[in-house]
């Protein structure tokens, strides 16, 4: 526990000091978001109608944007090759990692997106739900991207191929996410996608980190 | 298992089955063809289109056996780094991936006359696209790295995670009211299809896995042998007086 409090701590710190990463994240998801009404039109009806969607679609672009800085960066200073020579496992290495990428990407994303669904004129009684999604998916997110980034550590044009691994194993994600909110602005019980979102949380929780350490392993090989 | 680790006796086996499998596929092909284009019964509600299911049908099955073959395989190979199994999964991606798009192309073809759409995002449809997604980035992953292992390994990997797709697929008819029709053959009990429709589909799906068996062996007997050729290019490259390193450093071929 200490072990991960220290890696958390540490990798809080680089992000707080090199600073700009979770800034860069949020003003994606903000300027993304803000296209949509001038794509779209800015008829009130239909950005209300499409605003579940635009907010998880672009919320999910911005955690991954960043997933490739993830190990990236120690990797090829070789501080990665030093972590994974402590006798912490790997596995709560990566679990201690994706906890601080999401600190500082997932959370802020949090925090932005109730503003700009009154932006996008979303139905009030959908707020709470958006905030209850995000809370359960981005970590999902997180954790599945830790995956990818770990995959493609040393690969040739890695950033657009952890996307082609990685986005097909968000929509589930996706589809759930949106589909408690839109039940929640219908005023339908959105319990079940709620329980989903949940239970893909605690299902990637130990699986994800699982195989992102065995891929940290043979890449570190 | 460890037995045909020994790539060379994988070679003299796998030439020993192909032209098996490679005849049962023919023989079944025409035979399902036959029955399917010509000796059985239009539907009554989808007509003569029914047809399209001979080939649709099997394709799927086929997507996801290729699917599970693979990450059978990456398992066997990341487990005990057994070298066949590494190639196999290799193997089995592109010939998955191209069931997955024969599958999702005859769907929509059937889809425009049925449902008056070339796609809907039902569950079933969109696991199947996924599906598809999931073989390209196997490949592309394990084309990326510039040491051939490593691919290997992380595809593996990533085939391993990617399964969770393949009972989605499997009971997204069961799990979400979709515009796709549940399972008619796989059913407990009696299979709601008649026997005349029944008989060609099956000729069909075996001949299918045969025609993959086939396919696969060929890929990995080529894996095999492209890897003996470079060995020896590398071979004559190192012994050939005035080798290119020697050249290099300016010192006198050993």
């Amino acid at each position: 526990m200490n072990r991960l409090a220290e890696i958390i701590r540490r990798d809080l710190r680089l992000a707080l000091r090199q600073g700009s990463d979770s800034v860069m994240v949020v003003t994606f998801f903000v300027l993304t978001v803000v296209l949509f009404p001038f794509g779209l039109g800015p008829e009130a009806n239909l950005l209300e109608r499409t605003s579940a969607g635009v907010l998880w679609v672009t919320a999910l672009l911005a955690s991954m944007l960043s997933l490739d800085r993830l190990f990236l960066a120690d990797y090829e200073d070789g501080s990665l090759e030093l972590l994974a020579l402590t006798p912490t496992a790997l596995e709560l290495l990566v679990i201690g990692k994706v906890a601080a990428h999401w600190l500082t990407t997932g959370l802020p994303l949090i925090v932005a997106a109730p503003v700009l669904a009154v932006l996008l004129h979303m139905n009030a009684d959908g707020f709470a739900t958006l905030l209850f999604t995000m809370l359960l998916g981005t970590p999902t997110l997180s954790l599945i991207g830790a995956m990818g980034a770990a995959l493609v550590l040393g690969a040739r044009r890695g950033g657009v191929l952890l996307s082609l691994l990685v986005l097909p194993l968000y929509v589930p994600v996706l589809i759930f996410g949106v589909g408690a909110i839109d039940a929640a602005v219908q005023g339908l019980p959105a319990k079940a996608q709620l329980l989903l979102l949940g239970g893909m949380l605690v299902a990637a929780l130990p699986l994800a980190p699982w195989a992102a350490a065995a891929a940290l392993r043979q890449a570190l090989e | 298992m460890h037995r045909f680790a020994n790539p060379m006796r994988f070679v003299r086996l796998a030439a020993a089955i192909q032209p098996w499998t490679a005849g049962v596929t023919l023989i079944l092909l025409a035979l399902g063809l036959y029955f399917g284009l010509f000796d059985s019964p239009a539907d009554y509600q989808q007509g003569e289109s029914v047809r399209i299911m001979y080939v649709h049908v099997p394709s799927a099955w086929l997507a996801m056996a290729a699917y599970s073959t693979m990450a059978f395989a990456s398992g066997v190979g990341l487990v005990w780094k057994h070298p066949l199994a590494d190639l196999i999964a290799k193997a089995a991606s592109p010939i998955g991936a191209a069931f997955t798009f024969v599958c999702l192309v005859t769907g929509s073809l059937w889809g425009k006359p049925m449902w008056g759409t070339w796609w809907a995002w039902d569950a079933r449809l969109t696991s199947m696209l996924i599906l598809f997604f999931l073989y390209l980035g196997h490949m592309a992953l394990l084309n990326a790295f510039d040491d051939p292992t490593r691919g290997t390994k992380a595809a593996g990997i990533l085939a391993l995670a990617g399964f969770v797709n393949i009972p989605i697929i499997k009971f997204s008819v069961d799990w979400w009211n979709t515009l796709h029709q549940p399972a008619s053959v796989s059913k407990v009990g009696m299979p709601t299809i008649d026997p005349s429709m029944l008989l060609p589909l099956m000729l069909m799906g075996v001949a299918f896995t045969t025609f993959f068996v086939t396919v696969l062996l060929i890929r990995v007997r080529s894996e095999i042998l492209a890897a003996k050729v470079r060995a020896i290019r590398l071979n004559q490259i190192h012994s050939a007086p005035g080798a290119i390193s020697g050249e290099l450093v300016g010192e006198s071929p050993r």
